[in-house]
Order: C-alpha cells, then structure tokens, then sequence
C-alpha cells in the first residue's frame, strides 16, 4: 500500500521456460526449478538455500495442493472478500509527495532523480 | 505512582487525563519509565521516540489547559476525544514520519517513511501519543516474532516463550504495561494470535473497516489493520478513532460505521445475551487442540448460555482447506507486493563485488535483506503463480476462498456469531518451531477463515490454561460490516469473567520490574 509495485520484477516472467502445461504434480519441484524461481523473484541464494528451500518447498506444496481436492470447474474463483467496484476519483491536481520527499529514502540520488546501475548488461 | 498510572485501562487514564487528576506528560513518563525497566526482557519495542512522546505530551496538557482539543481534533463524533494524551505503540509495519518503519525487516533498516499511515495519522489527530514501534515477524510473516531481523520479542507471562505474530511486539507491549493501546495489522490472524497467547484483546475488523493506506503490504486482500489493548472497551475506543472510509485506500468501505465504543459499554452494562445465537464451529475444536484451551473454552461457552445465548454447534466444511488455500494466496500476493524492495526507491542497496546490472544488484540486495522466511514465501509465490502452475494452485485457492465464503454465509444464515478458540495452544517456546515451516503455518489454523472471507473477528482472555499457566483467548467472528456486534458481545464476556474471577487476567502476570525500579527515576531509553 505504501508505494506503486514496479514492474521491473515481473518483466522477465515472459523469459521463463515453459513448465509442463498443466501437470500440478507436486514432487517435480527441483533445485534447477528453486534456482529458476529465484532468479524471476531476484535473489540471490547459495547452493545450501536451494537446497534446504527445495526441500521445505516440496513439503509445503504436497500440503497446500489439498487446495485442488475441492476446487472444482463449478466453483468461481474469488480473489477479493468484499466485493468492490473501480475507484475513481476526480481528475484533480492533489497534494504529492515533493521530489526532495520522494528522495529522501533512496539508496542513491542525483538530487533529482534515482540513480541506478546499468539496465542492460554487456551482452545485451 | 508511576506503576499505577501504566496499570490503567486505556478508557481509565482518559478519564484521569480529561479531569486533570493526571497530566499527559506524567502518563507517557511513566510508560517510558516502565519501558526501560522491562524491554531488557521483553523487546517489544524496535523503536522509542521518548523525546518525540514527552514534546506531544506537553502540546496536548497545554491545550487541555487551555481548552483548544477541538471537537475535530479530539473526534468527538467518533468517541475519540476520550483517548487525548493516552499513549499508544504502534506496529512497525505502519509507516510513521518522523519515526522508522522497517516491517521487522534489514531491508528497511533506518528507513524513516515520507508520510503517515492513515491510522496514524488519524491517532495523532485524536490526540493519542506514539511511544514507538513494536517487533514483528519480518514483512508480518511468522506467528511467533522469531523470524524478526531485530531478535524475537518475550512473551510476558513466560520469557521464554513466544509472544505470537506476526504482531507480538504489540501484544507484548500491552500485556506488559508499557502501552496500554497498541495498532496490529491482521493478515491470518496476526492481531488475534498474539492477543490470546498474551491474555490481551485483538481485533481485527471487517476488511476495509480500516485503511491500510500507508501500511506495508503483505497480501493486499487479506490485510487488516485493528486495535490491540488490555479490554474489549479500549479496542473500540481505539476503533473508533482508526475506521472509516479513506479516499487513499481504493479497498476502503463507504460505510457509516455506528460507535464501537457505545456497542462495548452496551455489552458490559446489559451482560445479557437474549436473543443472540452463537455458532460454535465443529471443525476448529477438538482434535489438534490442546487440554487446557478446550477446557476454558468450553467454560467460557457455558458463560455465554447462561448470560441467555442460544449456543449451537455448525459445520463449515471447507474450513479444513482454509490453511492450504491461505499459503498460497498470501506467497502469491506477497511476492509481488514486495517486488517493491528493489534496492532503487527506498531501502538497502547491495553492490555485488564487481558491479552488475540493476538486476544483479537488486539479487543482491534481496539476498542481504530479507531473512528465510521471506525468500521461502516469496519463492512459494513465484511458484503458486508461474506457467503451468497457475490453474492448480492460485486458481485452486481462489475458489476455495469461494467455498469458504459460502460457508460462512450458510451458518450465518443460522447463527449471530461464530466461536472458536483464538489458537490451537498456548504460547510454545521459542524456538520450537522455528526449523519447521509446517508446524508453524498451523497456528493460524483458527484465525485464516476470517481473513479469506474478510469478517471481522475478535480475541479475548478466557483464562489460563491449567497445565501450563499461560493465557487462552476465544475467538468470535461476525459477518463482514457487523464489527460492533463483536465488541458488544465481548463485552459482555469480558464483564461475567472478571466477575467471576474478582480481577482482570492480565492482573495475574508475572510483575517483569521488580518494585524497587520505579523508585528511582530513570527514564532513559
């Protein structure tokens, strides 16, 4: 709620290798796959993470898979408790944050912008 | 005298506060003084702003002085101008301008927000002062404030137990008089857990009850901030001053919401019943429950019988599938509402060695900065959510969250309220669950309903459990909108079990601060 979610994360899902269209079976999870997973969500683990991740996501998901004894092709999904409609709100010029606000907790700045390290790396 | 002033009900001290008998700056002294002696043991707190409390303190004597809290400034309307110049403590995932707000988290260290949260906001509008920000689970993902990168908090009754979670440095801060007001954010059940593993009251309201507008997201449709306090009356109070509709917050209810407060004091006047039928949920009792809970929940329900509620048993089958569906719905939304730590805008930034691009840095920095139990989820919701995986677990979930829905509104056709004990045990030790991700996601097994179907849900103390001494809370759960029903009804209970025992449950707590230590004058934090 406190900030918009960047996009920067999810760009690169498009990049990911197909897994087996609809085959839910829990036990295929693998450290190549934990490792793939980590890259789309960017970070970093050690080979130990994966690992011990591996493992407790295997142990995780054979639980939470009970999720599709019940959910049958009749039952809607929902995705919110109360049911809302869109938010509008009058095209108005508001009270915003200033640029010095805005900056005031990034890691990096230029007194005007957000200064980040290179997008692209060498080979792209 | 200091003792006694932190020993005060909310509502009480407001009455000391609005008749002068006590000053703001001698109440928020003595919070402060009570903090220094207990937080060694108890570290509830990440941050106290002692200098920031006393300078509001003063503001608010010199304006009561005066006779400037204004009917707007005190809330009047809403039954806020009883909390001016009472102390709060606020959970950390709540942003704060002029305090830090790291969610428990190393990636958000230091991190002072550039505005409030809407909650906070409106407190600091009703004139209650902020001590500080208490310890949570990380980004509020745990049930036991382990998984804190500050160190996890103590629950009062037992130091070497836990306090529950995610929100149990505002439990702790309450149980323990340090506070007797605390806001907790509820996302399955991180309000009501701790609330009954430390004898205090939890409420989580109806979702969009309250803004979530500044608050640090975990899983958007489940989030929900809520009063944490010593009585259910104190809980209203402060509901009254946090709920309403926020134009910041597109998920904010328009509703005209009645006075919290009023349907409290309704309850524990009347202490009658008639009418009221109460559902107790087959599938969240018995087995998995330890000895004790049952015991004083069971007690507590003749309580209810006798004060005239038709008490019956109901069956919410899908009840069984609420864990399952919740850990994958909550990974799910939380990995991309924390996409947003991203080393750029806010937060820490890791340099690889070497350099890289933004996307290495941004591995890097997620590597330094979050602690196990969030890459675990965030990696659960990469997976729930990816190619393949996507219809037979998020979509799976979802329509359970649509069965379970379903079931509340069956017994609700039924039944006024539902009941259930808070959680399945007492506070376990620390550490007991920590290496077991599954043991640990079982806690929240009696308090996801609420949030998957966003009804409000209340905990209160009950008593202790006889085997281990420690606190047991009951859980009542209403249908979404009907929050007032819930304080009414707690009330009630809360009032037939102090009669009953002749003092309050929280009286019974260990005394953490020898006397002696409020003698001497040393306030410093």
């Amino acid at each position: 709620m406190s900030t918009e979610t960047p996009s920067s994360v999810s760009t690169s899902a498009n990049s990911r290798p197909a897994h087996a269209a609809g085959d839910s079976s829990a036990g295929e999870i693998t450290t190549a796959q934990v490792e793939h997973l980590a890259g789309l969500a960017r970070i970093r683990l050690t080979p130990d993470e994966v690992t011990k991740l591996t493992r407790e996501l295997v142990a995780i998901v054979d639980n939470v898979a009970k999720v599709t004894e019940v959910a049958t092709p009749d039952v809607p999904a929902t995705s919110h408790p109360i049911p809302l409609q869109n938010v509008f709100r009058e095209d108005v010029v508001g009270v915003t944050l200033t640029q010095e606000q805005a900056l005031s907790g990034a890691p990096e700045h230029d007194g005007s912008r957000f200064r980040v390290s290179a997008i692209l790396g060498e080979e792209q | 005298m200091s003792h006694d002033l932190t020993r005060l009900t909310a509502s009480a001290l407001a009455e000391k506060l609005a008749s002068r008998e006590v000053s703001s700056l001698e109440a928020v002294d003595a919070h402060l003084d009570r903090i220094a002696a207990v937080e060694p043991d108890v570290h509830a707190f990440l941050h106290v702003a002692a200098d920031q409390a006393r300078a509001t303190a003063r503001a608010i004597d010199a304006r009561r002085a005066s006779g400037d809290l204004t009917s707007d400034e005190t809330g009047a309307a809403r039954g806020g101008s009883e909390l001016a110049g009472v102390p709060i403590a606020i959970k950390d995932v709540l942003c704060t301008i002029d305090m830090p707000s790291t969610a428990g988290s190393k990636i958000l260290e230091g991190w002072v927000p550039p505005y409030d949260a809407t909650v906070v906001a409106k407190l600091r509008r009703a004139g209650l002062i902020p001590l500080g920000k208490t310890n949570m689970d990380e980004f509020a993902m745990g049930s036991s404030t382990e998984h804190s990168a500050y160190g996890p908090t103590h629950n009062p009754w037992d130091l070497d137990r836990i306090p529950g979670g995610s929100g149990g440095g505002s439990a702790a801060a309450v149980a323990a008089f340090e506070a007797p007001l605390a806001l907790g954010s509820d996302t399955g059940g991180s309000i009501r857990q701790p609330a009954a593993v430390t004898g205090s009251v939890g409420m989580k309201p109806t979702y969009g009850g309250v803004s979530r507008y500044g608050a640090i997201a975990l899983a958007s449709s489940l989030d929900q901030v809520g009063p944490v306090s010593r009585t259910v009356l104190d809980a209203a109070l402060l509901h009254d001053v946090i709920g309403g509709h926020d134009p910041r917050d597109s998920t904010s209810l328009r509703d005209e919401w009645p006075s919290f407060a009023a349907a409290a004091r309704e309850g524990a006047q009347t202490r009658s019943l008639k009418g009221l039928k109460v559902g107790i949920v087959k599938e969240l009792q018995g087995d998995g429950f330890q000895k004790g809970v049952t015991q004083r929940f069971e007690e507590a329900v003749v309580l209810l019988t006798a004060a005239g509620a038709d008490v019956v048993e109901v069956s919410t089958p899908s009840f069984e599938y609420a864990i399952s569906a919740y850990y994958l719905i909550l990974p799910a939304e939380a990995s991309s509402n924390l996409a947003k730590f991203d080393s750029v805008r806010f937060g820490l930034r890791v340099n690889p060695p070497g350099g890289g691009t933004v996307e290495d840095v941004m591995a890097a920095t997620r590597e330094a900065g979050f602690g196990p139990e969030v890459k675990r989820r965030i990696i659960l919701g990469t997976y729930a959510l990816s190619a393949g995986y996507y219809d037979a677990y998020y979509g799976s979930a979802q329509k359970v969250r649509t069965l379970i829905q379903r079931d509340f509104a069956r017994v609700f056709a039924e039944v006024d309220v539902l009941v259930t004990p808070s959680a399945p045990t007492t506070a376990f030790k620390l550490g007991e669950k920590l290496d077991d991700p599954l043991a640990m996601y079982l806690n929240d097994l009696t308090t996801i309903p609420a949030n998957l179907a966003g009804v409000p849900g209340i905990s209160l103390p009950v008593g202790l459990a006889p085997e281990d001494g420690l606190p047991v809370g009951i859980q009542f759960m209403a249908p979404a909108r009907e929050d007032a029903r819930l304080y009414k009804l707690g009330a009630t209970l809360e009032a037939l079990l102090e009669e009953k025992w002749g003092h309050t449950l929280l009286s019974q707590a260990p005394d953490l601060a020898p006397q002696e230590m409020f003698a001497s004058e040393e306030g410093a934090v």
